[in-house]
């Protein structure tokens, strides 16, 4: 029961995990390209999941290790990721409009002009 | 003061024209005739003071030269920015001045064009009073005055080519003044074409003298042409005084350029006063005149003058026979009369031209206004045939015309019997009587002019009237304006010739030394050449008198009253039907009175409105040829080249669409297309299936990692 109830690193690891698998299954299975930036998201934000989650296991160990409340290497990564993930969102959506005025269409297998 | 203004002359009626033509629509017809007589009094005027003053003050103090001034360069430079190459090698400045000569022979015809002119346009403001275009006709008679008055007064060639062009002009539009009757636009078309022939004459003599001489300059060319340096006989100047006559014979109406001057009648009857008798047309002789030194220096071209003008002489006199026309027969008279003028000159007897040209001016002037008094008597009737008996209903005019009629008929003592009788006693005496038989030839006119004149007073105010009744209730005789000018010069037909009463009946021939200062040192010349022929014989005779002046003074005389009584005898009695005694012959009568079918032979030969079988020659002839040669050759070459590019065009087309686009364009295309397959097999081209084999990779990698 006490397993259950305090929260470990493991269970974030396992909701990163969850998360990171619907997001590929999203991206490979779902034709709509708006659908496939945002599984796109959630698989970076089952990226920040883990990061912060090692961060906060981090912060639990001994300062000889590297350890301590300072240890925020991880959080302040998290933070570079969502910054990087709001400038790909953009890139994308552009892409996506510039796409969408050529073709007419925002689905992503008739995206295939490399086929001969 | 009249000498330093004399550019004056030609300004004033320049104004007087400007006037007219700017503002002339919108005044009245008496301030038209106040602006533009006005304008020519004053001239006359100022000619008489400037002639007055010449004659007087001038000439004694400056040793008889002729009096110039320059108001300034008006082509070229006096710098010598323009020169030109004359025929011995060395450069002369190309220049023209507008400048004024004044010597005796241009005061002559000052005083007698502007005289003349005046009382034209006073006898005018009655003629044209009820005509439309009154200013028009008076802008353009003013615009003549200022022309003819450039050309007298010009100091060079140039500037008297101005004028001489400036009075074809307005002789074109005079001439077309009715410009609604075709008849009357196509004469003055004729007048203007024949015209320019002479011209081109003219402008190539004046290139030939400006090349020869170096330069246009009267006095210049005269001081080159009595310096010794050209021999007698001269090519050159043979060519350039032959030319001049071209544009001689255009201007004053010699064979074979005369065509025109008779179908000019057309014009309202004061301009064929004017311009078409008594100042126009003698602008070819004034030229010649002027001219005369390099004449002299050119016996040939003498002689071409003389013989053409005897020709015209009697050609156009025997015209004036038969015409019916009254204005057409003063017209042939006027051909006829410079003839004579043209032979005096061709003699030598240049002063006997100049005194002809002078008497000529007043009594022909005179017959014109008269003519056209009885023509505006006549309601606009021109045909002798339907008229007669007029002497006693237009009084003035029959008489003026009468006297008119004696000074040209050469009745002694009038006008004409001097003039002319110097030239024929010229042309028998010259060249030591080498030029008899053109004698023979102004005799025999004389005879037909004073048959052709008196005919015109017999059938005109003789016999039996031959009018309509409406036209002869309406003939009355016209306002002071009309009669004043005629009685004028009907003084001067009668008294001007006793200026040069000859000295073989005990007179002094003040005209003749009058103009000594312009003509006598040719004699000179010519003796110094050792030819003392060509004018030297007449000019010395007329000193002494010779028995034979008198023998040919009677028969002149003679063939006048011959004349007269042979017209007497036939017209005086003329009714309706009347017979003309020439009639009896109807091959001569035929051609006379079709004038020697000349315009239809021009027609055939040089404007091609007629043709001979099939061909057409002459100028329409020309245009026909040249309109096949275009059509077919020049055509034939257009289209031919056009298919050529046609041709060519199909072929690069060919050529760019299999060759350049095909193998050098497409080739490479479709190579690479080639080339690339098999690199396109690699690819699906669907962005899933790539992140599909990269998940897969992934999850490869990893469990490769893990389990090794």
């Amino acid at each position: 029961m006490d397993a259950l109830l305090h929260i470990t690193t493991l269970h974030y690891l396992v909701l990163g995990a969850a998360l990171f698998l619907l997001g590929v299954i999203g991206v490979l299975t779902r034709r709509n390209v708006v659908i496939v930036l945002m599984s796109i998201e959630l698989i970076l934000n089952a990226v920040n999941l883990n990061l912060v989650a090692f961060s906060r296991y981090w912060q639990g160990m001994p300062a000889r290790l590297g350890g301590g409340p300072g240890a925020l290497h991880g959080q302040v990564f998290a933070i570079f990721v969502i910054t990087d993930a709001a400038a790909e969102a953009a890139v994308g959506l552009g892409i996506l409009i510039a796409f969408f005025r050529n073709k007419e269409t925002v689905n992503v297998d008739e995206v295939n002009l490399l086929k001969w | 003061m009249f000498l330093t203004h004399i550019w004056l002359i030609p300004l004033f009626p320049a104004v007087g024209a400007a006037l007219m033509f700017f503002f002339g629509r919108r005044l009245q017809k008496s301030t038209v005739s106040a602006v533009c007589v006005g304008t020519i009094v004053l001239a006359f005027l100022m000619a008489c003071g400037a002639v007055w003053q010449y004659s007087n003050n001038w000439a004694p103090a400056n040793g008889n030269k002729p009096y110039e001034t320059i108001l300034y360069t008006w082509l070229g430079t006096d710098t010598g920015h323009l020169n030109f190459l004359k025929s011995d090698g060395s450069s002369a400045p190309l220049q023209a001045d507008a400048g004024f000569l004044l010597d005796p022979l241009s005061s002559i015809w000052l005083l007698f064009v502007t005289g003349v002119g005046m009382l034209i346009h006073i006898y005018s403001t009655g003629y044209m009073a009820h005509e439309g275009g009154y200013y028009r006709f008076f802008g353009y008679l003013n615009l003549f005055m200022f022309s003819m008055l450039t050309l007298i007064l010009a100091n060079n060639y140039v500037l008297m080519f101005v004028g001489w062009e400036g009075v074809g002009l307005c002789s074109y539009l005079l001439i077309g003044f009715y410009f609604h009757r075709e008849s009357a636009t196509d004469a003055g078309n004729k007048a203007f074409i024949v015209n320019r022939i002479g011209d081109a004459g003219f402008l190539l003599g004046m290139f030939f003298i400006a090349w020869y001489m170096g330069s246009l300059r009267f006095i210049d060319v005269t001081a080159a042409a009595r310096s010794g340096h050209f021999a007698i006989g001269d090519p050159i100047i043979t060519a350039a005084t032959l030319l001049l006559f071209v544009g001689a014979c255009g201007k004053s109406a010699q064979l074979p350029l005369y065509v025109w001057l008779p179908d000019a009648m057309e014009g309202p009857t004061p301009v064929s006063a004017l311009i078409h008798a008594a100042t126009m047309v003698t602008a070819g002789v004034y030229m010649v005149a002027r001219s005369n030194a390099l004449f002299v220096l050119a016996p040939t071209s003498m002689k071409t003058v003389a013989i053409v003008g005897a020709l015209t002489a009697i050609f156009a006199a025997s015209i004036g026979l038969v015409q019916n026309d009254i204005k057409r027969v003063l017209a042939y008279s006027t051909v006829s009369q410079l003839g004579y003028m043209f032979l005096a000159l061709g003699v030598g007897a240049f002063s006997a031209a100049v005194f002809h040209v002078f008497t000529h001016a007043f009594f022909k002037a005179l017959l014109f206004l008269g003519a056209g008094s009885v023509i505006h008597a006549m309601s606009g009737e021109q045909d002798m045939r339907n008229m007669g008996d007029l002497h006693h209903r237009i009084p003035v005019t029959y008489w003026t015309m009468f006297l008119a009629t004696l000074a040209i008929a050469g009745i002694p003592p009038f006008a004409g019997f001097f003039s002319k009788d110097a030239i024929l006693w010229q042309s028998w005496s010259s060249e030591g009587g080498a030029y008899r038989i053109l004698w023979f030839v102004g005799f025999v006119t004389a005879l037909m002019t004073s048959f052709y004149m008196f005919r015109l007073i017999y059938l005109t105010f003789f016999g039996r009237p031959r009018m309509d009744h409406a036209h002869e209730h309406h003939i009355h005789e016209h306002s002071n304006a009309m009669k004043a000018p005629l009685v004028v010069l009907a003084f001067f037909a009668v008294f001007a010739g006793f200026l040069g009463w000859p000295h073989s009946l005990l007179g002094s021939d003040r005209f003749t030394r009058y103009l000594e200062p312009v003509f006598a040192s040719e004699a000179k010349v010519l003796q110094n050449e050792g030819k003392a022929g060509q004018l030297a014989a007449g000019e010395k005779e007329a000193e002494h008198t010779n028995p034979m002046e008198y023998v040919l003074m009677s028969l002149s005389v003679g063939a006048a009253f011959a004349g007269w009584g042979i017209s007497r005898r036939f017209y005086r009695t003329a009714d309706k039907g009347y017979r003309e005694p020439i009639a009896a012959v109807p091959p001569v009568y035929n051609t006379l009175l079709n004038k020697y079918y000349v315009d239809e032979g021009y027609d055939y030969v040089f404007t091609g409105r007629r043709k001979i079988g099939n061909v057409r020659l002459g100028v329409l002839g020309l245009g026909e040829a040249s309109s096949w040669f275009d059509s077919h050759v020049i055509d034939g070459l257009v289209n031919g080249a056009g298919w050529i590019t046609r041709l060519t065009a199909t072929f690069s087309s060919w050529w760019d669409k299999w060759i350049i686009d095909g193998i050098g364009v497409n080739g490479p295309a479709i190579l690479a297309r080639a080339l690339s397959y098999p690199a396109r097999l690699f690819e699906w081209g669907l962005v899933q299936w790539y992140a599909l084999v990269m998940t897969a990779g992934l999850v490869g990698f990893v469990f490769y990692y893990v389990y090794h």
